[in-house]
């Protein structure tokens, strides 16, 4: 009689366990929390964001503790060689076979439109920060999408229409030969249209070209006021050294559309003063700012950019997320830090929209002269804060199914 | 006046702009012909010695303050003796073999070299100034022509000349040419082959490290600066005849001139204008313009 009943009470209590066992990894999968990041690591953007994306989120594990309710938040990362297709299908093994709970996207519009489509079939949640295409949020946005740092839009209505406004009305553009650099340049030409400018002409330049003189004699023919740089990283360092060389700076004014701190760095504020630009975060903007830039400082040797404050960002109000309602699933989280508000050091006030894009304010800056700089890394003032909505993509011109 | 819809000035300004950039493919290409007729060796490492050698400039100046000029002299004893160290323990053990195996090794070599830099000091580039004496511009009449870049055609021609005429013209350029043919009657008559090797091998060392202090104060100093321009550079050789010196400096300025003309009536078309010329020479004459049939 005992014996019989040893099997059954066996399966009771192993019934038992399991029950207590499945709520439990329902709320934390794979029993460990984990974050990834695929970027560029050793291409022409990884001083805009690889290595030290991956120190800022490291930094935001750190904020939090290393662990969130007990359980162990990992960090993996990859390089996508800025290829679409290399970095969908790293993005698609990490989620089938390596449990990875939230995605981060680095730099290059290409590589994250097609993380974004693998994240949305895997229903994973994916945080875009270095892709600047406003696609992402547009015509290709996605409820597991949510555009972080900054987009092609922003950039076109901060430093557009600042430009008009100080006198340029005549635009020429050169303009990066990829979906990044057509996009920009449309972006802009708008705004500057719509600002009562007028747009006189453009030329194409392939990705990475050795030489910019030539285009940039065009660009003097056209006899526009303003040159518009609808292009990135070494593309724009290479095209601005030598505007100034041929003196096409003395009859044209430059607008760099897509200039990180690295850029100026690279190029010196003798050859950048006075120079309007458009970013997301700057790092000597306040005290709470600097001291988390200084922090990074110490760990990189160098200052963060944009996209890596928003890395760390990104990283931390996911993880509050998680913390708050005790579970990783992407769409209890998804839904909770849609309602909660983005308070940090890369953002105040800042909220996830229908469309993804996480509206928080931009800044306008001018690159400072080489005398009102006080220590290295000091280069910009913030001559506008772009408020909340007035940045971004409005309803009305929205393409996006999810904002309607 | 107008060519094909294009004021003549702007023509001829596009022009000046191409013999520049053809100067540089010529001082680069003619590196590599240097070492591919010699020792058989494509040597893909090219591009990251050029970048190591506009590094070397950037590092005298901002840790030594040693200027343009002292650096012009500089970089190519440098990579030089690198290039000999190169080719005396690594190079040496693959004369004998497929020459894949040196493609793959000195390949292998750029990588490496590209990604100790990398660590060492990011992507984004140095700053280098354009040295005081070349400072400012002329002002052609069709153009403004930095004084810098005239300085660059100038040097770039004189290195090329001076190069072929070293091989071609001397007793020295005789013996390596001989070397070449037949190392073993050479080294009977009493000069030492493995050393002339290794001195050919650390000269167009040299050649690509001067070309890169040429190019430090005009374009981005970063890691990636070689192996941006090496592939055009392999195909301007491979259009020249690979080998042929004075065959890789006129295809160098030609390629210069086509690519600046590109920019000019189909931007978008000037990263491949080059291979195409490339595939085509290949089809109708597959040792180069001036290579000699194998």
């Amino acid at each position: 009689m005992k014996l019989k009943k040893l099997p059954a009470a066996i399966a009771l209590a192993t019934a038992t366990l399991l029950t207590a066992a499945i709520p439990a990894r329902a709320q934390y999968s794979g029993d460990v929390i984990k974050i990834g990041i695929i970027t560029d690591m050793s291409g022409l953007y990884s001083d805009i964001d690889g290595q030290g994306g991956v120190e800022a989120m490291k930094m935001a594990v750190a904020d939090m503790g290393g662990t969130i309710n007990g359980k162990k938040v990992e960090i993996l990362y990859a390089d996508h060689q800025n290829k679409a297709d290399v970095a969908a299908a790293k993005a698609r093994e990490w989620f089938d076979t390596q449990g990875v709970d939230m995605l981060i996207g680095g730099t290059t519009s290409s590589t994250g439109l097609s993380m974004s489509a693998v994240a949305k079939e895997k229903k994973k949640v994916f945080i875009a920060i270095g892709a600047a295409t406003s696609a992402l949020t547009n015509e290709q946005c996605s409820p597991y999408t949510v555009h972080w740092a900054y987009d092609t839009v922003a950039l076109a209505k901060g430093t557009g229409n600042a430009v008009v406004k100080a006198g340029g009305k005549t635009w020429y553009f050169l303009t990066a030969d990829y979906a990044f650099g057509a996009q920009l340049q449309n972006d802009t030409a708008e705004v500057v249209k719509a600002a009562g400018g007028t747009i006189v002409g453009s030329v194409k330049h392939p990705l990475s070209a050795s030489d910019f003189s030539s285009f940039l004699l065009q660009a003097q023919a056209s006899k526009a006021q303003i040159l518009g740089l609808a292009n990135a990283g070494g593309d724009t360092i290479n095209s601005i050294k030598a505007a100034n060389e041929f003196g096409i700076t003395k009859t044209m004014k430059l607008a760099g559309l897509l200039i990180f701190i690295t850029d100026i760095h690279s190029l010196g504020l003798k050859t950048t003063q006075g120079m309007y630009l458009t970013d997301s975060w700057y790092w000597n903007r306040d005290a709470e700012t600097r001291a988390w830039g200084r922090k990074f400082f110490e760990k990189m040797k160098r200052m963060p950019t944009s996209v890596q404050a928003a890395d760390y960002s990104a990283t931390l109000q996911y993880l509050q997320a998680v913390k708050a309602i005790g579970t990783d699933d992407p769409d209890k989280v998804l839904a909770h830090m849609r309602k909660t508000k983005i308070n940090d050091i890369f953002a105040k006030g800042g909220w996830i929209r229908d469309d993804g894009r996480m509206v928080h304010d931009m800044y306008l800056m001018q690159v400072k002269s080489p005398d009102k700089s006080t220590e290295p890394w000091d280069y910009y003032n913030v001559v506008e804060t772009i408020k909340g909505e007035a940045a971004w993509t409005t309803k009305a011109e929205s393409k996006c199914a999810l904002w309607k | 006046m107008e060519i094909f819809g294009i004021p003549l000035q702007a023509f001829l300004g596009q022009l000046m702009l191409g013999l520049v950039n053809g100067s540089f493919y010529a001082m680069l290409s003619l590196g590599l012909a240097v070492i591919f007729g010699l020792l058989g060796i494509v040597n893909f490492a090219h591009g990251a010695l050029y970048m190591i050698g506009a590094y070397v400039a950037w590092l005298a100046m901002d840790k030594f303050a040693v200027g343009f000029w002292w650096a012009l002299l500089l970089a190519p004893l440098i990579v030089g003796a690198l290039g000999a160290a190169i080719e005396r323990t690594l190079l040496r053990h693959l004369y004998r073999i497929d020459p894949i195996y040196g493609l793959l090794l000195t390949f292998g070599l750029a990588l490496i070299a590209e990604g100790i830099f990398r660590d060492h000091f990011g992507v984004s580039g140095q700053q280098y100034e354009v040295p005081e004496l070349l400072q400012g511009a002329t002002n052609l009449g069709f153009m403004v022509l930095p004084n810098y870049r005239a300085f660059v055609v100038f040097a770039s021609l004189l290195v090329c000349l001076a190069t072929w005429w070293v091989i071609e013209r001397t007793r020295l350029g005789s013996y390596l040419r001989a070397g070449t043919e037949n190392p073993a009657l050479v080294q009977a008559f009493g000069v030492n082959v493995p050393m002339m090797v290794m001195m050919t091998y650390a000269a167009g060392a040299g050649l690509a490290a001067i070309a890169g202090v040429l190019a430090a104060p005009v374009i981005q100093i970063t890691p990636l600066m070689g192996s941006n321009l090496i592939i055009v550079v392999f195909a301007v050789v491979v259009i020249g005849g690979m080998g042929s010196i004075l065959g890789s400096i006129l295809t160098g300025l030609a390629l210069g001139l086509i690519e600046g003309l590109t920019k000019v009536f189909y931007p978008e078309a000037s990263s491949i204008v080059v291979f195409v010329i490339m595939a085509i020479v290949l089809i109708i004459r597959p040792a180069g313009l001036f290579g000699k049939e194998a």
